[in-house]
């Protein structure tokens, strides 16, 4: 490894931190080609079907024929639409879903970027993602795409906020906006993991996150039988896949991001098993079937409904146990929270 | 020329341009995506100048938020650029005049040298912009830190106050309500004996 650095010299930081960048970036589209796979099999069993299982054994290539077809469709941009935006709406969506990942720690030294303030960034990146969004269901200019596309507006600004004072419960807690020192408090075994002292955060968060990543029961930017497809409804071939592609980043993300701030990340949760990465691909696995579980179990919200929860249930609920944390703080409590 | 400065050169040349084409862009939805580019060039600036922080919430509640409610709204009127446009002469010279006023008083702001300040040094490596950043704000400028507070807080109960109506004949339910509704308030079981009439109907077939 040495000599390759002295041969490349100054070359080798770009090109070394771009291996990095590949080796999260692939193992990540593999990971989104076969949540598709998953959540096809999971709710096919859960609705007592066989699911996918024509492609491959057991339909193992099912995502792989899926993905060959998107990319050999036509991209058919409509008459009307404003064509710059149109294409520039699927980029905005994926951008931010990959950007955030820089900051990630996978376990205590994988790590691309080391922010100071990385649990910020994470939050600045994903709030970008509603531009995507937005953008694709005014460009495509289509009546079904704008409702979808002001829906998953308000939705997604909404739900922020929650999601906001949920997170800032865990930086309390943690002392610390970086991600790995929010993790490395957690140490201690399964009952330091901040999911307990911090219950009301996280059923907070595990609701908000479903709705910021527009999933059911949220699901109301795309809801199908009202809308037929929400703001992509326009959108075929590679455009729509970087759309879907998109979504199911951001619905890795947030999962990882849930084990990494509730679940104690790559923290080993009983003492004599050693930390590792594994720990945390499972916990993100466990959250990942947790939103395909919703997916299959819960009628879609109506939308008042979705902002009522939102505004007058999330907040209060996460605002109340902020000050309930704060003053456990001051007092021989915040034991449970070291 | 130095990593930093190439980087700085071309953020502030982006930053420019998207300026100039907020202002010039024909179509309120592109001028106000440019102001997003705006924003998020200014916090990569900021990134520069080791204010991470600032940088951060700079994204997060100008192009997260404030500007997806903006974008929200510009795409719901429908705007005549052609009407908008139509007094440009008339409003040439006031607007000129009040765009120096700003260039000369950003220039008395910006430039340290009428605070005597001195150029910033860069900080060491495990200084942390936020940690210092909620010092100061909770400790030497705790009372202004607050009164902003208060001030933000008046405005919100005053928007909500301004738009907040109750019509009649409005079909709101209370979900309280409707969540500790029974089985027994909606639904009555009645136990139906089958009537025979009294005299047998012939069998017409």
């Amino acid at each position: 490894m040495d000599q390759i650095q002295t041969l490349l010299g100054p070359a080798w930081l770009p090109i070394w931190t771009l291996v990095k960048i590949m080796a999260i970036v692939l193992p990540l589209l593999i990971g989104v080609a076969y949540l598709t796979y998953a959540e096809r099999k999971i709710i096919g069993y859960m609705q007592v079907r066989i699911g996918p299982n024509r492609v491959g054994p057991k339909g193992w290539l099912q995502p792989i024929a899926d993905a060959l077809k998107l990319m050999f469709k036509e991209i058919i941009i409509p008459s009307g639409s404003n064509k710059n935006i149109f294409l520039l709406a699927p980029v905005l969506a994926l951008a931010p879903a990959l950007a955030a990942w820089a900051v990630i720690p996978f376990n205590d030294t994988m790590v691309l970027a080391d922010l100071d303030a990385s649990l910020l960034y994470v939050m600045a990146i994903t709030s970008m993602g509603v531009y995507g969004v937005i953008l694709a269901g005014w460009a495509s200019n289509s009546k079904y795409a704008f409702l979808g596309a002001m829906r998953s507006a308000a939705q997604i600004v909404s739900y922020e906020i929650a999601m906001g004072f949920a997170l800032v419960g865990v930086l309390m807690a943690a002392q610390s906006l970086n991600l790995g020192d929010i993790v490395r408090a957690q140490a201690g075994g399964f009952w330091h993991w901040y999911f307990l002292p911090l219950f009301p955060m996280f059923m907070v968060y595990l609701i908000a996150i479903l709705a910021e990543t527009n999933r059911s029961p949220f699901d109301v930017a795309e809801g199908e039988s009202e809308i037929v497809a929400g703001f992509h409804v326009d959108y075929s071939g590679m455009a729509f896949a970087v759309f879907f592609l998109a979504e199911y980043a951001n619905m890795i993300l947030v999962s990882l991001m849930t084990a990494l701030m509730f679940l104690g990340g790559w923290l080993s949760p009983v003492p004599f098993l050693p930390d590792s990465l594994f720990w945390l691909l499972g916990k993100t696995s466990f959250i990942l079937f947790l939103f395909l579980w919703f997916r299959a179990t819960f009628p879609r919200y109506r939308y008042d409904q979705i902002m009522r929860l939102g505004w007058k249930v999330l907040i209060p609920v996460s605002l109340i146990w902020l000050l309930v944390e704060g003053a456990m703080m001051q007092t021989s409590l915040g034991r449970f929270f070291h | 020329m130095e990593f930093t400065s190439v980087v700085f050169y071309l953020l502030s040349a982006i930053l420019l341009l998207a300026g100039l084409r907020v202002v010039t862009a024909r179509h309120p939805v592109h001028a106000a995506l440019f102001l997003v580019l705006a924003f998020f060039t200014a916090a990569g600036l900021w990134v520069l100048l080791e204010a991470e922080f600032l940088a951060i919430t700079l994204v997060l509640v100008y192009v997260g938020a404030v500007m997806v409610l903006f974008l929200f709204v510009v795409m719901m009127l429908d705007i005549n650029a052609e009407t908008m446009r139509a007094n440009f002469r008339e409003y040439l010279p006031l607007a000129g005049l009040i765009s120096g006023l700003i260039a000369v008083e950003s220039y008395i702001v910006l430039g340290g040298q009428n605070f005597g300040l001195a150029a910033p040094v860069a900080k060491a490596a495990d200084y942390s912009n936020t940690k210092a950043l909620g010092r100061v704000l909770y400790t030497e400028y705790a009372y202004a830190f607050e009164l902003a507070a208060v001030i933000l807080l008046v405005a919100i109960v005053a928007a909500i106050a301004l738009t907040h109506r109750r019509r009649p004949g409005n079909k709101w339910r209370d979900p309280a309500t409707q969540v500790v509704v029974r089985k027994e308030d909606r639904l009555r079981l009645v136990n139906l004996k089958p009537t025979r009439p009294d005299t047998p109907v012939e069998d017409e077939a």
